[in-house]
């Protein structure tokens, strides 16, 4: 589809009231901050949304994925079982100030969810009627490694609008065809004028230069090949507490188990670092201690997927690296595994 | 503080190469600002990897359960306190355990440090005696150590570990004036329907990583309640009320054993002050059985068995 790229600006002050108008017609997400907690909510009105957030605490994968989801009802009675499906998402959504590196996880999700013979229609029908406004990252934490996993600060793929912070005015930039349509629902939003384009172009080539955190992905999933009985895991799995701090908060794990509940088939986040995630019926555990746990989930993200679908599973947000209770980074464990000799 | 680090590192070699111990536990230097890491020397070479600084704030008694082989064990007060618990609930054979007792003053709270810049990240830190000096993209900071400290250190009574086999480093004055239990007894003045509020407030945070139970040492169910499937006891979903009961059902497991260390609230991703609830089963703890965990060897918890004095008033 052919679409003409428009550039608009918007003052920050005005962003307030396009977030407003949006809400009248889409059910608008974007970050809310409570207390010392910045994730993605559900807003009416503009002023609610707080974009001076660096990241989210969570990622935005809740949107799509919640943690906690009907599939359906049922009602059992002596002779049969009535189901119900859950009510399905009807009206259009938005979702604003997505990261770039969270925006590209949708991708992968988008890939992951939607491929082979199965597809995940819960995920998916939130998915086709949810456009994605991106925010650009002009300051990357620290933590932050996008680069290393094939995106940037200033990033679009995933998104269909993407704004950038150039001081006193967001640059929106138009990346899809929805995104357009998007933004011709604005008609007073003020083309952008080349000096903004220019400004933005050299706030995105100083993000790129500000990237602290480079991980050398290269061969890694080559290396873990040989890996599977290694007794790196025992090494890299000493501390880790096998809680789901790192998978929870990851914008591309999306594990989950499936539970019944008083006349409700649910769906909940489930991790691969919890024992019980393959516990199973006769009592046998396959990945019964850390060790495999945590090979799992670097094996998952770093071999399985690419073999899979051609891409490292992991979008590089940090939200890992930041939260881990007793610091394992991810980013050592990758840098270990590529710096390996071969045999 | 360096002085500590070199003796912790003689004492480990001196272990290590003895024989007394097969593993050292103990802190190393983390990949972040204000971060170390847990620690696993089986080598005398490595035991310069070793650190000590206001940012130990791991507990490291959880590394302790279970073991099987003879371990050496850095220990702040809380520490060595919980490893007494674990021993006294035969979680492994005391003499195993060599509890290598630093005095401690406190561990720095990130979450404290962070609040205070809004936003702005810290790329180093530096801590010397009373100060943070903290530096980031632009700005340079000294923050006085105290205002930063975890709050669980700020009323600590027993900094200086009471049990333990070696100690490192010189005792430090303990506190004894403050309150433990002030933000408690806040919560207590409050009506049912405010605390309810309170602790929805709170809890509906909770995202389930049950990080608050993997860091505790005294969480170490072979099979927790709330994984339990055959019948699944407890909703494991978000919904506010499956999550509290998991909370509430949690903090009574520990009441009476836990020692206020802290892990809990340091470790939770949503900044939920876990510590809350755990902290007035341990003002229970005291005023009905005069008890504190984790400072005897001998002594079993009051709700590991009965004696004919135990309050009994419920009986009518």
């Amino acid at each position: 589809m052919v679409f003409t790229l428009k550039w608009k600006v918007i003052e920050k002050s005005k962003l307030p009231i396009l977030i407003g108008e949006l809400a009248d017609e889409y059910e608008v997400f974007a970050p809310v901050k409570k207390k010392s907690i910045v994730s993605f909510e559900r807003i009416s009105a503009g002023n609610e949304a707080y974009l001076g957030f660096r990241n989210t605490k969570k990622s935005p994968k809740e949107i799509f994925f919640p943690q906690t989801e009907t599939l359906f009802t049922y009602k059992a009675s002596k002779k049969d079982v009535e189901l119900a499906e859950s009510p399905t998402v009807k009206g259009k959504r938005v979702v604003l100030a997505v990261r770039p590196c969270d925006a590209r996880s949708f991708v992968l999700l988008d890939k992951f969810l939607s491929s082979g013979e199965h597809e995940d229609v819960y995920y998916l029908e939130k998915r086709k009627n949810t456009a994605i406004v991106g925010l650009a990252c002009n300051h990357p934490l620290s933590t932050c490694f996008c680069t290393s996993l094939g995106g940037s600060p200033f990033g679009k793929e995933g998104m269909d609008l993407l704004l950038q912070d150039i001081n006193d005015k967001y640059l929106i930039e138009t990346v899809t065809e929805r995104g357009e349509k998007l933004i011709e629902k604005f008609p007073w939003l003020k083309d952008a004028e080349k000096p903004d384009i220019e400004k933005a172009k050299k706030l995105s080539e100083d993000a790129e230069t500000a990237m602290r955190s480079k991980v050398s992905v290269d061969g890694v999933s080559e290396k873990l090949d040989e890996m599977f009985d290694d007794p790196f895991w025992d090494q890299i799995c000493q501390k880790c507490l096998n809680c789901g701090v790192c998978t929870f908060l990851c914008p591309t794990c999306c594990c989950f188990d499936i539970l019944d509940e008083e006349g409700k088939r649910v769906r909940i986040w489930d991790s691969c670092q919890f024992s019980c995630f393959t516990l199973q019926g006769s009592g046998h555990n396959p990945r019964p201690s850390g060790k495999e746990r945590m090979r799992q989930r670097i094996m998952h993200k770093f071999n399985y997927f690419v073999k899979n679908y051609g891409e490292n599973f992991c979008v590089g947000c940090g939200r890992c690296v930041q939260e881990c209770p007793v610091n394992l980074d991810i980013r050592e464990v990758v840098g270990a595994i590529s710096t390996r000799k071969g045999e | 503080m360096e002085n500590i680090e070199n003796s912790i590192r003689e004492v480990a070699e001196k272990l290590l190469s003895e024989k007394k111990v097969d593993l050292i536990i103990g802190y190393e230097r983390g990949t972040l600002p204000l971060r170390t890491t847990p620690c696993f020397v089986d080598k005398v070479e490595d035991v310069q990897k070793l650190v000590w600084n206001a940012s130990c704030d791991a507990n490291l008694s959880k590394y302790v359960v279970g073991r099987k082989e003879k371990v050496g064990v850095v220990a702040k007060g809380c520490d060595a306190r919980l490893i007494a618990v674990c021993a006294v609930e035969k979680q492994f054979p005391r003499e195993n355990v060599v509890i290598m007792g630093v005095p401690c003053l406190g561990v720095i709270d990130r979450k404290k440090i962070e609040a205070k810049l809004e936003g702005k990240e810290v790329l180093e830190a530096v801590v010397e005696d009373e100060q943070i000096k903290v530096k980031g993209e632009s700005f340079e900071l000294v923050l006085p150590k105290n205002d930063f400290l975890c709050d669980s250190c700020l009323t600590c009574k027993h900094r200086n570990p009471p049990i333990h086999d070696v100690l490192v480093g010189e005792k430090v004055p303990e506190i004894t004036e403050a309150n433990e239990f002030a933000e408690v007894s806040s919560l207590e003045s409050k009506s049912v329907e405010e605390r309810w509020k309170h602790f929805e407030e709170e809890l509906s945070k909770c995202i389930r990583c049950y990080a608050c139970r993997n860091v505790c040492p005294l969480c170490y169910c072979k099979m927790c309640f709330v994984d339990q499937s055959m019948p699944a006891w407890f909703g494991k979903t978000n919904d506010l009320s499956d999550t509290m009961i998991y909370h509430i059902v949690r903090a009574f497991h520990v009441a009476g054993r836990c020692v206020d260390c802290g892990a809990c609230s340091r470790a939770c991703p949503m900044d939920i002050n876990l510590r809350e609830l755990m902290k007035k089963t341990e003002k229970i703890m005291k005023e009905r059985y005069g008890y504190e965990a984790g400072l005897s060897l001998e002594e079993v918890p009051p709700l590991g068995e009965f004696k004919m004095e135990d309050p009994q008033e419920f009986i009518k």
